[in-house]
């Protein structure tokens, strides 16, 4: 089994499928109801796989920090500028291998959004690194 | 097999007898901690028939074992002055004493609940740390940084009731809002239950205090709507949009009845006060028959009483909406400040109630990107929505 980190982003990644264009306030109430049940029935699917690790959301507000020097406050950098790559959220699975990784990021991805219409949404899968294996 | 219940009741009786005879919070703690090991190891074959006798005699026992290693002058010094008398078991309540240490000023409000809930409330280290999904070697660090800090602390006897009540607060706050989130399935911890369980029973030790019983009562009058602040698909269900026939009545009544009691003593304060509004809410039989003039009489008692609270001064402004109408409440809000959580939600409530639908759908849209719980996020979005697809005449 090997770990996968599925990052949504705000902003940032390949172009967006036109059905992902929308702002979600612009959805009817219902469309976002249907897509939030959507995400927790994925997340409920992976569970019942024994694949599921965790998952979270993120608040888009957000600063760029580092070391100040000796005796000096952090300094800060942001809030983030409208052109900066923004994560939303990410889930965790635990998964047999990378197509599977890919086939739980695809089924993540088909959300309905606008209409009803899957979103197409670009998500980024990152492997974990792994602990050094005992068998050659 | 010892009942997880005894032990959760008998652990701030035994660290109650062990402070009181003299023994400091901190070690008193850490010895406590210990017998509760010792118990679950030992018992296993039945508890003994003097439970709580024996888990003093073996708590005592640690503590003096701590002391001896510590210092050999110090064993001498509570050897001799604070042995106990020989005879029954005390039954001196202790709640109070017990909660003011955990609840000391020094401490950040989340070492405070961590500690409390342990101490006091005699969940384990695991439950703690469950309840706020972290690590358990998390929360062990934190609650043994929380003992550090105790321990350089004076204290007063018997302790201030003040910043017991808003750790309590600060607890059932927490449990509340998570409630019905994704934390209602991350563990088998309910805070908001675990504080009204505290907050009883400081207010049994403590009746005389009408601020405990208002803040006893003020978690019962919004524990007893839990059940209709969520929908079927775990959607945030606002105050006025409830199904009322899902409220606790029961519970309701006994909130009502504990307020009466506190107000009738004529020491009025925040928690009471506050414990009103949530009353006259919990009162109304729809959204349509709630008595707004006389809510926004207690929010003018509670402006007096935490005078310069924003928090406060937005609530107020939404009882001002409705009373005087949505246009007196902005006025109100446009004073506060913009960066205030939730005044850009009140600010779209009032300006859809005024009629202008395009300003309160780009304002929820606003209050959705700045929220900090998902269910919140959802709901403001929704809102946001809900006036972008009607059109600016349709209703809502």
């Amino acid at each position: 089994m090997a770990k996968y980190l599925l990052l949504k982003h705000y902003r940032g990644g390949p172009d967006k499928h036109p059905n992902a264009e929308a702002r979600m306030e612009q959805w009817t109430p219902e469309e976002i109801t249907a897509h939030i049940e959507f995400m927790g029935k994925v997340a409920d699917d992976l569970r019942e796989r024994g694949e599921y690790v965790d998952s979270q959301a993120l608040v888009p507000d957000g600063e760029f920090v580092r070391y100040g020097g000796e005796g000096k406050p952090p300094v800060t950098d942001g809030p983030f500028a409208e052109t900066k790559d923004l994560i939303a959220g990410w889930m965790i699975i635990d998964v047999e291998s990378k197509e599977r990784a890919h086939e739980a990021a695809a089924y993540l991805s088909s959300a309905p959004g606008k209409d009803g219409k899957p979103l197409y949404e670009w998500l980024e899968v990152r492997p974990f690194m792994g602990d050094p294996s005992c068998v050659e | 097999m010892i009942s997880a219940h005894l032990l959760r009741d008998l652990t701030p009786q035994i660290l109650g007898v062990l402070v009181r005879r003299g023994a400091d919070f901190v070690a008193a703690e850490d010895a406590v901690q210990e017998a509760l090991v010792e118990a679950v190891r030992g018992w296993r074959e039945g508890a003994p028939d003097d439970p709580k006798g024996w888990l003093v005699t073996v708590a005592w026992r640690k503590f003096l074992d701590a002391r001896r290693s510590a210092s050999a002058r110090a064993l001498r010094e509570v050897a001799v002055t604070r042995e106990p008398p020989a005879g029954p078991a005390e039954h001196t309540d202790d709640t109070l004493l017990l909660l003011s240490r955990c609840c000391h000023p020094a401490l950040t409000p989340a070492s405070a609940i961590a500690l409390t809930l342990r101490a006091v409330g005699g969940l384990t280290t695991a439950q703690i740390a469950r309840a706020f999904l972290v690590p358990e070697a998390t929360m062990a660090q934190r609650i043994s940084r929380a003992k550090r800090t105790l321990a350089g602390q004076r204290f007063e006897e018997p302790g201030d009731a003040r910043s017991v009540l808003r750790v309590l607060y600060l607890m059932f706050d927490q449990g509340f809002a998570g409630a019905g989130g994704k934390s209602r399935a991350a563990g088998d911890t309910d805070l908001a239950a675990e504080a009204i369980r505290l907050t009883r029973q400081l207010a049994a030790s403590a009746p005389q205090d009408p601020e405990i019983v208002g803040l006893l009562a003020l978690m019962l009058l919004h524990h007893a709507r839990r059940a209709a602040r969520f929908d079927a698909s775990g959607d945030l269900v606002p105050l006025a949009a409830q199904d009322r026939s899902r409220w606790d009545t029961a519970t309701i009544a006994e909130g009502v009845d504990l307020l009466q009691h506190a107000l009738a003593r004529d020491r009025l304060g925040e928690y009471q006060a506050q414990a009103a509004i949530a009353a006259l809410h919990d009162d109304a039989a729809s959204a349509e028959e709630t008595d707004w003039p006389q809510i926004l009489e207690w929010y003018d008692e509670l402006a007096g009483i935490v005078a310069g609270n924003p928090v406060v001064a937005l609530n107020r402004a939404v009882a001002v909406g409705h009373v005087d109408g949505p246009l007196a409440g902005l006025h109100l809000v446009e004073k506060l400040p913009a960066d205030l959580p939730r005044r850009d939600a009140v600010a779209a409530y009032l300006h859809e109630r005024a009629g202008d639908r395009a300003q309160a759908a780009r304002l929820y849209t606003a209050a959705a990107e700045a929220a900090t719980s998902m269910a919140e996020h959802a709901h403001l979005l929704k809102q946001a929505a809900r006036l972008n697809q009607s059109g600016p005449s349709a209703p809502a």
